[in-house]
């Protein structure tokens, strides 16, 4: 039996917490980052199935490791199973997602509708995307809708909370409570620019933002340093891209063929010379958040270890960020465990009792 | 945020885009491999000596704007209807010409550094996206430079060079095709009656 956890609705896993002044969502991610913790998120690898089990099993290796996941929107323009889908499954099971939506697959009638619906089910964090151009995936045939960009959706999404309205001005009976992200890439030019496009997002709405994989922490201290001068980080809660790399040739990989990641040269040869590059590429990614977490104004990670999920749990560990906090994990409900503890004995035992016998020994 | 694409240690690397390119039927035809709203072109000459010289534009533009305020009464009077198709004809061939312009009826080039935010691929209107290429060419075109790297630089050399932070509106599509100059010579005229109307109600 165990104790209810921090951030859990007492009357059941699924729900929405209470309400609390100066919060815009009913999630556990905004709570976290309100009371000044240092958050964890993490991406899930999205399906490329029709069963939930495999959204279940996915969510579980981060258990108690993460305080929210990202259900991706088909990331890299590849075809998987969609966020909305993905949300539906973790809400479910009480998790905390960041819906993603991504301006590319669909126009703003389907956005809004997907925005509805996402909170209806109790999202409460929805991160807006540009998204990858269709080129870049499994279907470069289909046709980019592009209808809103990340900063006009953003502000969709922002009128629709605050003003109770649709962008065509038609009420809402019940806005969603969504805490509002965007994701801002401090290594792409043009790099002068990219502190104040985060100020812009600021003002459409952005109330916390994951950055792009880091691998170059003097050029993001550059960045911050700017944002800070400019009073963006009192405003906005910036979770920094880390991940862990494969090996020195997916590095270099990613380099020339995965448009926007910058991977320094010193990233690549210190990989190149280590005995075992994987456990290199790990201890790479735990170096760089140690570094990042002293930056001021960083309110937290986000760890995107594509195809290595395995490996997030360790890394948070062995980076000691959470500092001893332990962040909500999935347990059994407690009337589900007390039958579990007396009636076990029933799946395990050999003994096939009649009505008879049950008769005999009650006498 | 992006994702990686899968990646073998052993073997050549190969990605699900190369497997479908790989899957198509062979014949001699290839096409470019670009976006689809790409336009039949190879030289962004033009459009890179308009952002060069973006602020003499600015102040060509603004003295452009007051001459066809002024000649309002004319527009009026043949009425703005029929007018629109003149205009639109001449708009789209100068504009095209200096900026690529895609005429999507809403320009908003005094406010992008006089680089036409309809030519990128994601018509992001609101700044770049995360996928700038490190020599400042297009994600998706990569024989082009950012649309929006160009912008920032375009930006900087105006008078006006902080309209550049607005948060822009979504594409309005209905107004797609018809033409920029006269709806904002159109508005203009409109807020200027506005501002009179009271006047000459107190006068009168």
């Amino acid at each position: 039996m165990t104790a209810r956890q921090r951030d859990e609705n007492p009357a059941g896993i699924h729900l929405p917490l209470d309400p609390l002044p100066g919060h815009s969502s009913r999630g556990r991610l905004e709570r976290v980052l309100r009371r000044g913790e240092f958050a964890v998120t993490t991406e899930l690898n999205p399906p490329d199935s029709a069963d939930p089990e495999d959204v279940y099993n996915r969510a579980k290796i981060f258990d108690g490791w993460v305080d929210a996941i990202n259900a991706v929107d088909a990331s890299g323009a590849n075809c998987h199973m969609s966020s909305v889908g993905i949300c539906a499954l973790l809400t479910r099971m009480g998790y905390a997602p960041i819906m993603q939506i991504a301006c590319r697959d669909k126009n703003r009638i389907a956005i809004q509708g997907d925005v509805l619906g996402g909170a209806a089910m109790g999202v409460a964090n929805m991160l807006c995307l540009t998204g990858d151009g269709v080129q870049a995936g499994d279907q470069p045939g289909a046709k980019p809708v592009f209808d809103l960009d990340s900063m006009s959706l953003l502000e969709t999404v922002r009128i629709m909370r605050d003003n109770g309205k649709f962008l065509s001005g038609r009420k809402l009976t019940t806005p969603p409570q969504v805490f509002l992200g965007a994701a801002v890439n401090p290594f792409a030019p043009p790099f002068d620019f990219r502190p104040i496009h985060l100020g812009k997002k600021i003002a459409a709405g952005a109330q916390f933002v994951q950055t792009q994989y880091c691998f170059d922490v003097p050029m993001f201290r550059t960045f911050m340093q700017k944002a800070r001068d400019l009073g963006h980080t009192e405003k906005v809660f910036v979770l920094c891209g880390v991940g862990p790399l494969a090996s020195a040739k997916t590095a270099k990989w990613i380099r020339s063929n995965v448009p926007g990641i910058h991977i320094p040269d010193a990233v690549i040869k210190r990989l190149e010379g280590a005995q075992d590059q994987k456990k290199e590429g790990k201890q790479l990614c735990i170096d760089i958040i140690n570094e990042v977490k002293e930056i001021p104004g960083i309110s937290g990670v986000h760890v995107m270890a594509y195809r290595q999920e395995e490996y997030v749990a360790e890394i948070v560990d062995e980076s000691g960020v959470l500092k001893g906090r332990q962040p909500w994990k999935r347990e059994i409900r407690r009337d589900d465990q007390m039958v579990a503890d007396r009636l076990d004995h029933i799946l395990h035992d050999e003994i096939t009792e009649t009505q008879v016998d049950m008769v005999k020994t009650a006498h | 945020m992006s994702e990686t694409t899968p990646v073998k240690n052993d073997g050549p690397t190969v990605t699900q885009a190369t497997l479908v390119k790989k899957a198509a039927p062979k014949s001699d035809y290839k096409p470019a491999d670009v976006s689809p709203q790409r336009r039949v072109q190879r030289s962004f000459a033009v459009r890179l000596w308009s952002i060069r010289h973006s602020r003499l534009l600015e102040w060509f533009y603004s003295r452009f704007a007051d001459m066809f305020l002024l000649l309002h009464p004319l527009w009026k009077g043949i009425g703005y209807g029929r007018v629109e198709a003149p205009i639109k004809f001449v708009e789209k061939r100068v504009k095209g010409f200096m900026f690529d312009c895609r005429m999507c009826g809403q320009c908003i080039l005094s406010s992008t550094g006089m680089s036409c935010p309809m030519n990128c691929p994601k018509q992001l209107r609101n700044g770049p996206c995360g996928g700038v290429r490190a020599n400042g060419n297009c994600e998706v075109e990569p024989d082009m430079p950012c649309v929006w790297v160009k912008a920032w630089e375009g930006s900087q050399n105006m008078v006006n060079s902080d309209k550049i932070l607005a948060v822009q509106k979504p594409v309005d599509q209905s107004l797609r095709e018809t033409s920029a100059w006269l709806r904002v010579t159109a508005q203009a005229a409109a807020t200027r009656e506005a501002a009179a109307a009271p006047k000459t109600g107190a006068g009168a």
